[in-house]
């Protein structure tokens, strides 16, 4: 196989760089270990910052997130939601930085509002009555999934590749430049090899050990963070704590839950992360202090990503290290065709996406201008379904009942299944459980899979998209995985329910033998 | 204050509708003894109609057994805390007989082999070790077994039940099934498993569903279907779809929620009516205290009016989180209606295992209520909190329903273990109850 550029990592940066070089005619091939947003992408915060989170301790991410929030607002409106923000104090919270933030606001040229305690309580009613400030600032929540998907989906129209469950392992070289990438498909275990021009690690929190594998240096920090999520929205807007960033200081909206985090607990290797029992504890009674009633809600399940945090050289705790993102050209370590993107925000993925793909063009001597600042992201309606409330406001609009919800949590019906399955055919993917979850809110409700994991692994099943044996390993892996979510959070409603969940899949499916 | 509501006396109160409610009623009500049921019937709904006795032991090993009193032995003798380790297998057997005995009667017939577990059809396309099976489930059991040509059907709109899916699971060992997908017949459009039972009591439809079975029926000896021949008078349908197809039908247990489950309750209701147990079915208890020492006095919110009940002594048979006996918070577990001590596996992180499938099951499964061997929860001090105060089913310690595959035995054994220690049987009750009863092997 050979292609022009070879990007490694199918998160919104490697995704969004695809799409930017596609956009300058330039082909590519975008290899996956897992599937697309396996690393933070897919398990962050979904905030679309406005900057006003860093403008005491990063004024360039300010500025940068700033523009770049207001752009993908313009572009790419199907996959944010223009809550606005609110920052507030409590009592006890450091009185100097309360005073210095609209100033800092106003210096990164923010607009931040300051509000009324009562006003403020009045807008989020659900916040405690011990506030002590308030201001607005204009942040949003962007949907992770569907900007990643819509990325590719564009890159795929103009002749991208994506490689899912390719894992690259090692790299060939020759005369100072990669020649191939040595890939392992992790799911039949064979070996592929990849030649291109030039290649691009976009691996996140993995890049050092990409880097190593090309025999180069990068110093990575691993840092862990956790969310919880509860079972309805708490806010229309975005809440922060106006305080120095720390753990367990934003709540952030996402369709009808809310997300609250994060923890950052320094890790030494970037796999296998897990929220635990205790960092859900910190973050139930951290927030409590904001919103009193994060004591006492349900909640669904919480998540863990790893950070990508590029090391500095003084050590402040992983807080202080930069959020900011960093493209190095490895020709210094004498490897001519080989860049590595990292670290950086989701918010800034574009930017991330446009530098680097400006290099590689230098490199490739292609003189095409970016287009992602000024062309919109098109929306195409296979991708849309990871929106939360999307089907079930279909479903209301346009109910049939000859077509069966299998997820009743989020309301999607057999038909829906179906059409993500034929696209996930149409690039060329195989639709397996895991695949078909990732591209919807199956098993992202209250029932957290007891029902849907079991009637769509029927309906796969039923349609000839699995075997039996498969289905098993499937259904097993994707419960498995669910768990993961559900563990921290298990006591009141939700212990519950997975008890439910475990007499069907244990008890009556003995799933566990 | 308005006045409370003039309360009814009985000597026995039991709380919950689950199966250890409904077994403990009809033991008492086989026994002679003045008893009222009041309790919910939410979580019977998801229950698969099979009935277990005990299957896998120790969990570790995942040993799963062929004969369930041999491993109800071992597991004696493993775990000297267990429920079953409290009653005699004389009694584990006595129960069973009289529970069947009664849905038998009640036109809720099942079948067993007495020594041995069965192993039944799931919808994955496994097998599912259980002790009795519904009599319309039978033929799955024995189709099973001597592997003939068989057909699985299924129907479109019914979620979670694909033929295919079981077909190809069993295959490679089963080379004579096949499967159909049929319309559902009439113009029933609905996907719920009762909605399609209820159709299915309209003899029109069941001639329209026979007619297209015997169109691709080839020459399959027996028919599978999922778990939704008939709500109210199962056997009759089930028997009537024979003989119009001309061989035998066996339905294949589904997910919940189920028709097995209202199919139970059903049964339960009408029989123990008629035994003169007074029932508040669909009724929550809100509160229960104990008035002088004789007396346990419980308010029921319901939707007619309020209630309260005298009891001189308290069953409770309401089950762990999903029946609402026990519930957790971030801290502790607590037992809901009496704040009881629940025995606990300590901090929460210690709640449950890293992988949901671990087969060894997750330790907060073996939280519950502590008892002595006459079944009276324990108080801190190891003394039955009450002198007539008992337990039975799911929220009793030390067990693992979901794994070892003792759901229904645990509640029936335990609820009969129960009764007994309330006390002897009134006088001319109990030689009828034994006799009648009276386990033939
Ligand atoms: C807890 C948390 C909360 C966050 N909240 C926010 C927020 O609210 N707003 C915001 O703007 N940003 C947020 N971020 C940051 C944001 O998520 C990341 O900056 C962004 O997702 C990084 O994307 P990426 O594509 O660079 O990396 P990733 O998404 O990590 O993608 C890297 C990909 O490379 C793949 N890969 C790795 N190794 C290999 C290999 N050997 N072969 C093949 N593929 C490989 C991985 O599987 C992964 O899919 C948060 C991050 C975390 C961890
Ligand atoms: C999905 C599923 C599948 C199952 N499959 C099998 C199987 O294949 N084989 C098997 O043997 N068993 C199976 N079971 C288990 C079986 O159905 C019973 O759940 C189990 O035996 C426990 O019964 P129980 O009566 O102790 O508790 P529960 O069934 O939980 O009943 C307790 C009852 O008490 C009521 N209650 C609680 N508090 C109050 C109150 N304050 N006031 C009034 N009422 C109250 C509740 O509403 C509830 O109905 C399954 C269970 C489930 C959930």
């Amino acid at each position: 196989m050979h292609t022009q550029v070879l990007i490694i990592g199918a998160g919104v940066t490697g995704l969004g760089l695809a799409r930017d070089l596609a956009l300058r005619g330039i082909s590519c091939i975008v290899v996956e270990q897992g599937d697309v947003n396996s690393g933070a992408s897919g398990r962050n915060h979904g905030l679309l910052h406005s900057g006003s989170r860093y403008v005491s301790s990063d004024t360039e991410v300010a500025a940068e997130c700033l523009e770049e929030a207001d752009l993908l607002k313009k572009l790419a409106p199907q996959c944010v939601e223009e809550t606005g923000g609110l920052f507030v104090a409590v009592e006890g919270d450091d009185e100097s930085f309360i005073a210095d933030f609209p100033h800092l606001c106003e210096k990164a040229r923010i607009p931040a509002e300051a509000l009324d305690i009562d006003d403020a309580r009045e807008m989020e009613p659900c916040l405690s009555d011990r506030i002590i400030a308030a201001y607005a600032a204009p942040d949003a929540t962007v949907d992770p999934f569907k900007l990643a998907l819509q990325n590719f989906h564009q890159a795929h129209q103009n002749g991208t590749k994506l490689l899912r469950h390719h894992k690259v392992v090692g790299f060939k070289q020759s005369k100072g430049r990669l020649k191939s990438a040595h890939l392992v498909n992790t799911e039949t275990g064979g070996a592929v090899f990849v030649e291109a021009d030039q290649f691009v690690s976009a691996a996140g929190a993995w890049c050092g050990e990409i880097a190593r594998m090309a025999g180069a240096d990068m110093d990575m920090v691993y840092s862990k963070g956790s969310l919880a999520v509860t079972h309805s929205r708490l806010s229309e807007r975005v809440i922060n704590r106006l305080r120095k960033p720390a753990d367990g200081d934003i709540l952030v909206p996402g369709g009808t839950v809310s997300i609250f985090g994060t923890t950052s607990l320094r890790m030494d290797v970037p796999s296998d992360v897990r929220p635990t029992v205790r960092e859900v504890d910190y973050l139930v009674s951290e927030g409590a202090a904001m919103i009193p009633e994060m004591e006492t809600v349900r909640y669904i399940r919480a998540y863990a990503g790893i950070r990508p945090l590029i090391k500095s050289g003084d050590d402040g705790g992983d807080r202080s290290v930069s959020r900011g993102f960093i493209l190095v050209d490895h020709a210094d370590d004498g490897l001519d065709n080989f860049l590595t993107i990292s670290g950086g925000k989701l918010t800034t993925y574009r930017l991330m996406a446009e530098r680097t793909a400006d290099r590689v063009c230098e490199r490739l001597g292609v003189c095409r201008p970016c287009r992602t600042r000024e062309e919109p992201l098109p929306t195409d309606p296979a991708w849309e379904w990871t929106e939360p409330g999307l089907a079930p406001r279909e479903w209301i609009k346009h109910p049939d009942h000859e077509d069966p919800l299998l997820c009743e949590c989020e309301m999607i019906p057999a038909s829906v299944f179906d059409s993500v399955i034929g696209s996930i055919r149409a690039q060329g993917g195989t639709p397996n459980l895991k695949a078909v979850g990732l591209r919807t809110r199956m098993g992202k409700g209250a029932c957290q899979g007891s029902f849907c994991g079991a009637r769509v692994t029927g309906h796969l099943c039923d349609r000839g998209d699995l075997n039996s044996r498969d289905a098993q390993t499937e259904l097993k892996r994707f419960l498995q995985e669910r768990w993961k979510g559900e563990r921290p959070i298990l006591w009141g409603g939700q212990l519950i329910q997975s008890e439910l969940k475990e007499a069907i899949y244990c008890g009556l499916l003995g799933l566990e033998t | 204050m308005p006045d409370a509501p003039e309360p009814i006396t009985s000597d026995l109160v039991i709380v919950g509708a689950g199966i250890a409610g409904l077994s403990a009623a009809l033991f008492a009500a086989e026994r002679g003894i003045d008893a009222t049921l009041v309790g919910e019937t939410g979580e019977i709904l998801f229950a698969s109609g099979l009935m277990d006795l005990l299957a896998v032991h120790p969990l570790e090993d995942g040993r799963t057994w062929e004969d369930p009193w041999a491993a109800i032995d071992a597991l004696r003798r493993d775990i000297p805390a267990h429920p079953y380790a409290r009653v005699e297998t004389a009694d584990i057997r006595a129960a069973f007989d009289a529970l069947l005995g009664f849905l038998a009667d009640q036109g809720l017939p099942y079948r067993r082999r007495t020594d041995r577990n069965v192993d039944v059809l799931t919808t994955m396309g496994g097998v599912k070790r259980t002790y009795c099976v519904p009599e319309t489930a039978w033929g799955g059991v024995r189709a099973m077994e001597e592997k003939a040509s068989c057909l699985l059907v299924d129907f479109d709109q019914l979620r979670g039940f694909s033929a295919r899916q079981i077909a190809s699971a069993l295959e490679p060992r089963w080379p004579g099934i096949r499967t159909a997908r049929i319309p559902f017949p009439g113009s029933t459009r609905g996907q719920y498993a009762e909605q399609l039972a209820l159709a299915l009591e309209a003899p029109g439809n069941r001639e329209a569903l026979a007619a297209d079975v015997r169109a691709c029926l080839g020459t399959a000896r027996s028919v599978g279907l999922p778990a939704v021949l008939g709500l109210y008078r199962t056997e009759m349908i089930s028997r009537d779809l024979r003989d119009r197809i001309g061989v035998p039908l066996f339905e294949i247990p589904i997910l919940p929620p189920s028709v097995a489950g209202l199919r139970l309750r059903d049964a339960f209701h009408r029989g123990l009516t008629e035994k003169g147990i007074r029932l508040f079915p669909h009724h929550r208890v809100a509160a229960v205290r104990y008035e002088q020492t004789d007396k346990f006095v419980l308010d029921i919110a319901a939707p007619d009016g309020e209630h309260r009940l005298h009891g001189s002594a308290l069953m409770l048979a309401s089950g762990r989180f999903l029946g609402g006996g026990l519930r957790a918070d971030r801290n502790g577990i607590r037992e809901t209606l009496l704040d009881l001590r629940v025995h606990h596996p300590g901090e929460r992180a210690d709640w449950h295992r890293q992988d949901f499938l671990d087969p060894r099951g997750h330790p907060v499964n073996a939280a519950g209520l502590e008892i002595d061997d006459r079944f009276r929860p324990l108080n801190d001090g190891g003394e039955p909190a009450h002198e007539r105060l008992f337990a039975a089913g799911s929220i009793l310690a030390h067990q693992n329903w979901i794994r070892s595959k003792c759901g229904v035995g645990l509640a029936v054994a335990s609820a009969w273990g129960a009764v007994k220690a309330y006390g002897p049987p009134t006088e001319g009750y109990a030689s009828l109850s034994f006799e009648k009863y009276i386990d033939k092997n």
